[in-house]
């Protein structure tokens, strides 16, 4: 790998070497390496591009790195990657994409990433998505997600793109089964002209499943955003969307809730607050010695960390 | 010291406008307590704004060590040492208090430090140093940490609005502890309470946006008897 592919390798997934354990690195749309253990193995599909992840039973405090890297432009990634979690299996996998675009041709990347936990796994689920080179050409990212959660199971996912990719398209699809539990935090930050577009839809199957969604996203200049969850209850279930977005600039943000409570026992709620950035703690910063812009740039970092 | 000139602020709507402070004329040396009091809506608060440049008066003149600083933003303020502790702390979303108090300081502090800052205000650091600055801290909590932060700028004139509210647990004491604390600086507090007022070096009690007396506590006590709408308040209160 040269110090470019590493400095992306960082970024995403914050390895500074190949790591230990299980992993899977993708460059340019092939593979670069891989590696298996006794108790997660990693095949390669046949017939598409892209890998099935297969975590044996009572796996602990494991982790599984499949980071992807993209040099180069005119590139069109497209990969399937299926992941079987054992009962009892306690596991996080950091995945990322990281397009570093110095020519004037776009570069596109598709995960389509399905997880099956079975009954009592966990799995936390870190997925950073970052864009840089050239800033005319594109880098595109559309992720798909389709969580499958059995009962007692409970997955914990982190995803943030803040800045530098021009469009992406975020679709996450899950199903719970009896007790089982999502939190999703996700943090968003658009610049210029960027696309971000991120839409939910989760089925509370089971008794008292329960899902917590929390976005923060910041739209600067002229970029637009638009977040969609659609929280379907069928149950005694507890469901929370907080989608919290800072407007600068001429940016817009647009959030679209959907609310589908088909049991009088499910519990389904959607906040949404979109707004500039609030003048009284501009001026408390300034008080403290920071100009306007530095005071911006500091809530703006908080507001995306924090989450 | 700081100066106040003739300094006027009044807030315009469509057809009326309102004088919230007329002619203030004010002078405030260094290592001395000052102490701002009257009625709610006297015009204390907008008074202490006006010094850190919160809102910008309609005429006059602020001049701190010789400078003019009428026409100086926020920030310029700060950075030649004049800090402010709200009547109503500001919450963020996501900004730790450890973030806002290196900001305060200007570097970054170790923990040692930061545990300095906290204690003093009674808070223990390692229960507070990683809590987020938001509605989950309680009015006290909150305006313990904005104390901390004052401390933590190190000024030259140090103006807290109201800092005795909600300090419930606390003890005036340590609150006036503080104030006597802060050395080679001049300190501005606007309260109503008996204990701070006892430590001022002067009084300025401002009705209906003008100063109506200026002195110690002995000067100043016959005119507070005298009002019917302001009473001070005791320690338990
Ligand atoms: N933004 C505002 N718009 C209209 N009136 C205001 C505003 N801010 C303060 N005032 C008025 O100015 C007066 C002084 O307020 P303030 O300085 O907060 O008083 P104090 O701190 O002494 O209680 C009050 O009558 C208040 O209603
Ligand atoms: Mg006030």
């Amino acid at each position: 790998m040269n110090n470019l592919e590493k400095k992306i390798l960082e970024k995403i997934s914050d390895l500074h070497a190949i790591p230990n354990g299980a992993f899977n690195i993708r460059k340019n749309g092939e593979l670069f390496e891989r590696n298996s253990t006794k108790e997660i193995n990693i095949i390669p599909k046949k017939n598409k591009n892209g890998i099935d992840v297969i975590v044996s039973p009572n796996v602990q405090n494991k982790s599984i790195h499949i980071p992807v890297i993209i040099t180069i432009g005119g590139l069109n990634d497209l990969v399937y990657n299926d992941f079987y979690i054992g009962e009892n299996s306690d596991v996080t996998i950091v995945a990322g994409c990281g397009i570093h675009n110095k020519t004037c041709k776009t570069s596109v990347h598709s995960g389509i990433h399905s997880f099956h936990l079975k009954e009592n796994s966990k799995v936390k689920y870190i997925e950073r998505h970052i864009g840089e080179g050239n800033r005319e050409s594109g880098k595109i990212l559309n992720p798909i997600t389709k969580i499958y959660l059995n009962k007692n199971s409970e997955m914990f996912i982190e995803t943030s793109q803040i800045g530098g990719v021009t469009s992406s398209l975020r679709k996450t699809f899950a199903v719970l089964k009896e007790n089982a539990k999502l939190i999703i935090k996700e943090n968003l930050l658009t610049n210029d002209k960027d696309y971000a577009k991120s839409f939910f839809k989760i089925n509370l199957l089971g008794n008292h499943s329960s899902v917590e969604i929390t976005s923060h996203s910041v739209a600067k200049n002229n970029s637009y955003q638009e977040f969609k969850s659609n929280l379907i209850g069928n149950n005694e279930c507890f469901g929370h969307v907080e989608c919290d977005g800072i407007l600068l600039d001429d940016a817009k943000i647009i959030s679209i809730p959907m609310i589908n409570a088909s049991n009088k026992n499910a519990s389904l709620i959607h906040e949404a607050a979109i707004g500039k950035i609030a003048g009284d703690e501009l001026i408390k910063l300034m008080t403290l010695g920071l100009t306007e812009k530095e005071a911006e740039d500091v809530i703006i970092q908080g507001f995306l960390l924090g989450n | 010291m700081l100066e106040l000139k003739n300094l006027n602020f009044e807030i315009k709507s469509e057809n009326t406008s309102q004088n919230i402070l007329k002619n203030i004329n004010l002078r405030f040396e260094n290592n001395k307590i000052y102490v701002i009091t009257g009625p709610n809506g006297s015009g204390k608060s907008t008074l202490v704004k006006l010094i850190m440049g919160i809102l910008s008066p309609n005429d006059g003149e602020i001049i701190f060590n010789n400078k003019n600083i009428t026409n100086l933003s926020i920030n310029e303020r700060a950075n030649i040492g004049i800090s402010f502790a709200f009547q109503q702390p500001i919450t963020f979303k996501g900004l730790k208090v450890r973030d806002l108090l290196d900001i305060a300081s200007g570097n970054k502090n170790d923990f040692n430090m930061i545990c300095n800052y906290l204690s003093t205000v009674g808070l223990c650091a390692k229960d507070y140093i990683d809590r987020q600055i938001d509605s989950k801290l309680s009015g006290g909590e909150l305006k313990r940490i904005e104390l901390a932060m004052v401390l933590a700028r190190k000024g030259k004139l140090n103006i807290f609005d109201e800092p005795e509210a909600g300090i419930d647990l606390w003890s005036f004491e340590n609150l006036t502890k503080i104030f006597s604390s802060l050395k080679n600086s001049i300190t501005i507090i606007v309260s109503h309470q008996q204990k701070i007022l006892e430590i001022a070096d002067e009084i300025i009690m401002l009705k209906k946006g003008e100063v109506i007396k200026k002195g110690s506590l002995k000067d100043i006590l016959p005119f507070i008897e005298n009002n019917k709408c302001f009473k001070l308040r005791g320690n338990n209160e």
